[in-house]
């Protein structure tokens, strides 16, 4: 591949919000340009990502679409490839990224343009995560994601917008610095950051626990796994709805994509030590955010801890290393990162008609909403995972594996379903069914054209890939099982070498 | 033309849900309800060929999941039980379909009603028709997803909501256990496929496994989990709370779902893994212990109620009890035979009792009724029809089927099999006393409702009454007709082939005569009995209670199974949830975590601060003190 196609779905959202940047602010025309011009690049990009997965040879566990340029003198080199699982999440960022900005231009009215910038910038950063192959590259992308989703939250953000930013942005950074040292560890031990001969040379067995830790950390925040996930429920409560989307959509998931491409690659001797500390952290994350999840009185705060539980099963996927624990953690992180949205998406669409989130100020949507609420059934439906949505896949896929490692891990993960449904199903019958409990209610308008496109367009691959998940599982079949081929290999080997 | 039969039901609830405001009410009433029974004359085919002409047939449609050994295709399954579910299934689904027209003609949101019943007869179509344990969860999920919406259909009533919650939730309570059951299936066999699973089987006779610290036989656990559930959707006891609750929703669903055809599923997957049940002693004696356990609790609770619904509904789960034990008992055809008849009487007692609450507007109270047979002459002989049925009245269908089921229970010969029989002749004793009590109280005596005119009464709409009639002759015949092909001793194995299982031979010898005739004998004495205690002779009946008042306040309140699932289960959870919300999350991981790092900086930094005074005489100070260290340090060394 000669043409640098990774690079420019990197670039093109960049290079669009630098055009943005120079366009003029004045009233509703620029309001026009704004939505054109950033509508155009990323759903340019969303098809050039679909055309690059069409392009991608799912035969192969090998990345894919490589690029490499020297950067500061050959210390660090500029690379970046796919692998199967790589490109289901930059579709997916691809995919999301357009819907938020149809969501901003529908409900965000100061200072419309920044935001957009914020946003597309951003865009560029996650696919950069998902792309990088080089540790210095991922660190700089992963981290600079945190720059305008901070700006997100404390300009657009709601009352205690500052307190839920700082919260935010040092909760991660604290994870990451440790990921930082790690890394310069590595390149001081290796004199490389290159992933991809990383895997080739192993890293040093004595070291692998504490740089795993170190990883650990960041991802642990970021994912978040319980007791560090409660920076989590701010954010969203305060972030406006795009950022909740984005945050909940796609940042998470590059914490779940770090465990697996980092975690899983370079130290599988580490990783076999925590895989007990990791189960345990993600079954109290399923039970304990479950029942967190039950009591909460505001809707946000409800879904974000929903979304704790949810990313628990993700990680207890990953852990089981097998077949059908990764590959059902890949499918539900994707079906999160969908559900997800859309449920904030949903919440958005009742804030900006009644500006609350309190649970107890609705009742009886049906009777003025009945569109609204036919689509927010899908989504809560999903995210129980019910049979024939995409969570059912991604959730029976990580137990099923998790039974195969151990009986009593997988037994108490599967009572988190029962919970899910619980919490899910209350909160759904205290918003919509029931009578119309205030006046306020009576006026409300059923979604308006652009809220029905993009509810309607995330409801559909919900629906499609719990029905037929064959397009992701095969794409993913062959670099999970180059994964845990690699894996057993670097085991083995290691072991032998020191025995 | 099985692809028919499942899809015309969907494409059905598609039209209706989708496109009501386009083509109107009416239509779409008319659309399902055609859709339905074209697809229930073509189960009657395919039930037909199966019969005469030994038709099978397995169709792929796609694949589903697809994960490394594990391969999960969407199919159509057809052998001799599928058959007679899908008779089962399309044809009350069907008679429903044209009852709702007139049941529902007053209510805002036919449409919708109609879309959720197709879409329920759908769901129930892939349940029965899967070939692998997977799609058979996907149906068992979507049935009760179904439930769930028609039980709260009346959206604005608080308690419709709440019974559709508690069915919900009961339901994945079971499917823990029915999901358990799947992964260690597939931890075991490395598919889920209905006959690779079987195949199996009998090399995994004597595995041991520890599950959870408790050692187990692997076949024992797999159809203990399996059972679990099972009991969810079948409403046995322990998880049967949720079904009577359920009767808030309409009466047509509470025909179709919540007697017929979904709270059946649990019995059809017992017998659906016959060739893996029959492998487990140990399994199969629970479920004979559970099932003659409901048997036996649901009639006493029925004996007591005055909600007409909820009588019938536990009545519906004392019979569901009956059919668990005959499959534990090994008699998985004679259980399939009780399904099939209960099928028609059950429906046409709740459409019944539908017709009768419509008359009344709306009420459900069987002490606000009474001597009202002559306004409502042909729902009242339904009813009867249907009550001689269900009590076993000699030669209608309950009679062959239920009577079958004792005397299997009791050639079975062991310990709990001789039990149940003994239980099962007692609990038609009861059976036929609450359901005759039903009907003297609803149809007969004085007249006691205050709020409605007696003249005003009026029998139900033709739509009403034909699927009556229909059912009728169903719950008459089916017994007869049937017999011989479900539980007659030479044609048996002909007709259900391999989709049964009997690892020995169903015992062919014929009980003692007392068992044959007892059960007969007490069904029709009751008939006067009842009469005189429920409508001669009130006076009797108010004095037994009285001398009994603990027992009947605990029937009443259905055995407090209620209350203590709340002091259990819901209070704590609620308690544990704002536990770990308020006291962890907020006392101690915040207050510990970010709030004091974020304080101990701002103090530092306030401190740090201090250093910064503006004034010379301290700079000069820190100066000094820092050169004569540092010159210290230096002649030191």
């Amino acid at each position: 591949m000669d043409f640098p196609i990774l690079s420019s779905i990197i670039l093109l959202p960049t290079i669009g919000a630098f055009f943005l940047f120079f366009a003029k602010e004045s009233k509703n025309k620029s309001t026009q340009t704004v939505k054109y011009v950033s509508l155009f690049v990323t759903i340019t990009n969303f098809f050039i990502s679909i055309y690059i997965w069409y392009l991608f040879d799912k035969t192969s566990a090998d990345f894919q679409f490589l690029e490499e340029k020297e950067w500061l003198e050959g210390f660090i080199n500029y690379k970046v490839g796919i692998d199967g699982i790589s490109i289901l999440f930059i579709i997916l960022t691809t995919f999301i990224t357009p819907i938020c900005i149809l969501s901003v231009i529908n409900s965000i009215n100061s200072r419309l343009k920044d935001f957009i910038i914020a946003i597309l910038i951003m865009e560029s950063l996650m696919i950069g995560v998902f792309c990088s192959l080089d540790l210095i590259i991922f660190y700089l992308f992963f981290e600079g994601c945190l720059i305008p989703m901070f700006l997100i939250i404390g300009i657009w953000g709601g009352e205690r917008r500052v307190y839920s930013a700082f919260k935010f942005f040092l909760y991660t950074l604290l994870g990451s610095v440790l990921m930082l040292i790690a890394i310069i560890v590595i390149y001081l031990t290796a004199e490389t950051t290159d992933l991809i001969k990383l895997y080739e040379l192993g890293i040093d067995v004595r070291f692998q626990n504490l740089l795993w830790l170190a990883f650990f950390s960041s991802f642990a925040v970021k994912t978040p796994m319980w007791p560090v996930h409660t920076w989590l429920p701010d954010a969203h409560v305060e972030a406006p709805t795009a950022g909740s989307v984005l945050l909940a959509a796609i940042l998470l998931k590059m914490a779940g994509y770090g465990f697996i491409r980092f975690s899983l690659g370079l130290f599988p001797i580490a990783s076999e030590f925590f895989t007990p500390l990791v189960y345990f952290l993600s079954l109290i994350a399923i039970i304990y955010t479950s029942l967190v999840a039950l009591m909460q009185d505001d809707i946000k705060k409800l879904i974000a801890y929903s979304s704790v539980a949810h990313m628990g099963y993700v990680t207890l996927g990953i852990f089981t290393i097998n077949q059908q624990g990764l590959e059902g953690s890949i499918i539900q992180m994707i079906s999160h990162g969908l559900v997800s949205a859309a449920l904030f998406l949903s919440v958005g669409v009742l804030y900006d008609r009644f500006h609350s989130r309190l649970i107890k100020t609705y009742g009886g949507l049906v009777l003025v909403m009945p569109k609204y609420s036919v689509l927010l059934m899908i989504f809560a439906l999903s995210a129980i995972g019910l049979p024939g949505t995409t969570g059912f896949v991604g959730e029976f896929l990580i137990l099923i594996g998790a039974f195969r490692d151990s009986f009593l891990v997988a037994t108490i993960a599967t009572l988190g379903v029962i919970l899910c449904a619980a919490y899910m199903l209350w909160l759904y019958k205290r918003v919509i069914f029931g009578a119309l409990i205030n006046n306020n209610l009576f006026k409300a308008n059923d979604l308006n054209k652009s809220e029905m496109i993009f509810l309607t367009i995330i409801a559909i691959p919900t629906l499609f890939f719990g029905f037929y998940p064959e397009p992701l599982l095969s794409t993913i079949e062959v670099s999970v099982k180059g994964l845990i081929e690699t894996y057993n290999y670097n085991l083995i080997n290691v072991v032998e070498n020191n025995g | 033309m099985e692809f028919l039969i499942l899809f015309l039901p969907l494409a059905a609830a598609f039209i209706s849900g989708f496109f009501s405001k386009l083509i109107g009410d009416r239509a779409c009433e008319l659309i399902t309800s055609l859709f339905v029974s074209i697809s229930a004359i073509l189960s009657i085919l395919i039930f037909y060929n199966v019969i005469f002409n030994n038709y099978e047939s397995n169709t792929i449609i796609a694949s589903w999941i697809n994960s490394g050994t594990l391969n999960v295709n969407w199919a159509i399954k057809v052998d001799a039980l599928s058959a007679v579910m899908l008779v089962v299934v399309t044809l009350i689904s069907a008679l429903v379909h044209i009852y709702s027209i007139g049941y529902m003609s007053d209510d805002p949101h036919k449409p919708r009603f109609m879309a959720y019943l197709s879409l329920f007869t759908f769901a129930m179509l892939t349940l029965v028709t899967a070939d692998n344990f997977l799609q058979l969860f996907f149906g068992w999920e979507g049935v009760g997803l179904c439930s769930y919406f028609l039980i709260g259909f009346w959206f604005k009533k608080e308690n419709a909501n709440a019974a559709a919650i508690k069915a919900f939730l009961v339901n994945r309570v079971g499917d823990f256990g029915f999901a358990l059951g799947i992964f260690l299936i597939f931890y075991f066999f490395g598919t889920v496929n209905y006959a690779e699973v079987f195949n199996q089987i009998p090399q995994l006779i004597d595995k041991k496994i520890v599950f959870l610290g408790v050692g187990f036989n692997s076949i024992d656990l797999i159809c203990l989990l399996l059972f679990v559930g099972a009991m969810g959707k079948s409403a046995q006891i322990f998880l049967h709370t949720w079904l009577p609750d359920a009767m808030e929703g309409p009466t047509p669903v509470s025909a179709l779902i919540h007697a017929a055809t979904m709270v059946t599923a649990g019995v059809f997957l017992v017998v659906r893994c016959s060739p893996i049940f029959e492998y487990s002693i140990l399994a199969l004696n629970v479920i004979t212990v559970i099932g003659m356990s409901t048997a036996l609790f649901a009639a006493t609770i029925a004996l007591v109620q005055n909600d007409i619904k909820k009588i019938i509904a536990y009545s519906t789960c004392s019979q569901l009890g009956y059919m668990f034990f005959a499959t534990g008992v090994g008699a998985y055809n004679v259980a399939m035979f009780h399904l099939f008849t209960h099928a028609f009487f059950k429906a046409l007692l709740f459409l019944g009792s539908g017709s009768v609450i419509h008359a009344f507007n709306n009420e459900q109270n069987i002490n606000k009724m009474g001597s009202v047979w002559k306004k409502l002459p042909i729902t009242w002989i339904m009813m009867i029809v249907g009550t001689l049925a269900l009590t076993g009245f000699p030669f209608l269908s309950g009679f062959y089927s239920k009577d079958a089921i004792i005397e299997f229970a009791y050639l079975k010969g062991n310990a709990t099999g001789i039990i149940a029989a003994y239980i099962g002749i007692f609990t038609a004793f009861l059976t036929s006393v609450y359901s005759w009590r039903l009907i003297f109280k609803t149809f007969h005596g004085q007249y006691k409702n205050e709020e409605i005119n007696i003249e005003k009464l009026h029998e139900s709409p033709l739509f009403m009454l034909i699927p009556l009639v229909l059912l009728s002759v169903g719950s008459v015949f089916a017994g007869f007709l049937f017999k011989d092909l479900f539980i007659g001793h030479s044609n048996t194995f002909d007709f259900w082939k391999e989709s049964i299982k009997f690892l020995n031979p169903l015992s062919s010898d014929h009980p003692p005569f007392i068992i044959i005739l007892i059960t007969p004998i007490l069904v029709i004495l009751s008939i006067p009995l009842s009469y005189y205690l429920f409508v001669k002779n009130e006076k009797i009946l108010n004095l037994i209670v009285d001398s009994n008042k603990f027992l009947y306040n605990f029937f009443l309140n259905k055995w407090y199974f209620d209350e203590l699932y709340k002091i259990i289960f819901i209070n704590p959870s609620k308690k544990i949830g704002k536990f770990f919300w308020k006291s962890i999350d907020q006392n101690i991981i915040d207050r510990f975590g970010p709030d004091s790092i974020s304080n101990i900086i701002k103090i530092l930094s306030l401190k740090a601060t201090k250093f910064q005074s503006g004034f010379i005489y301290q700079y000069a100070f820190i100066m000094l003190l820092g050169f004569s260290a540092i010159l210290t340090f230096l002649i030191i060394n």
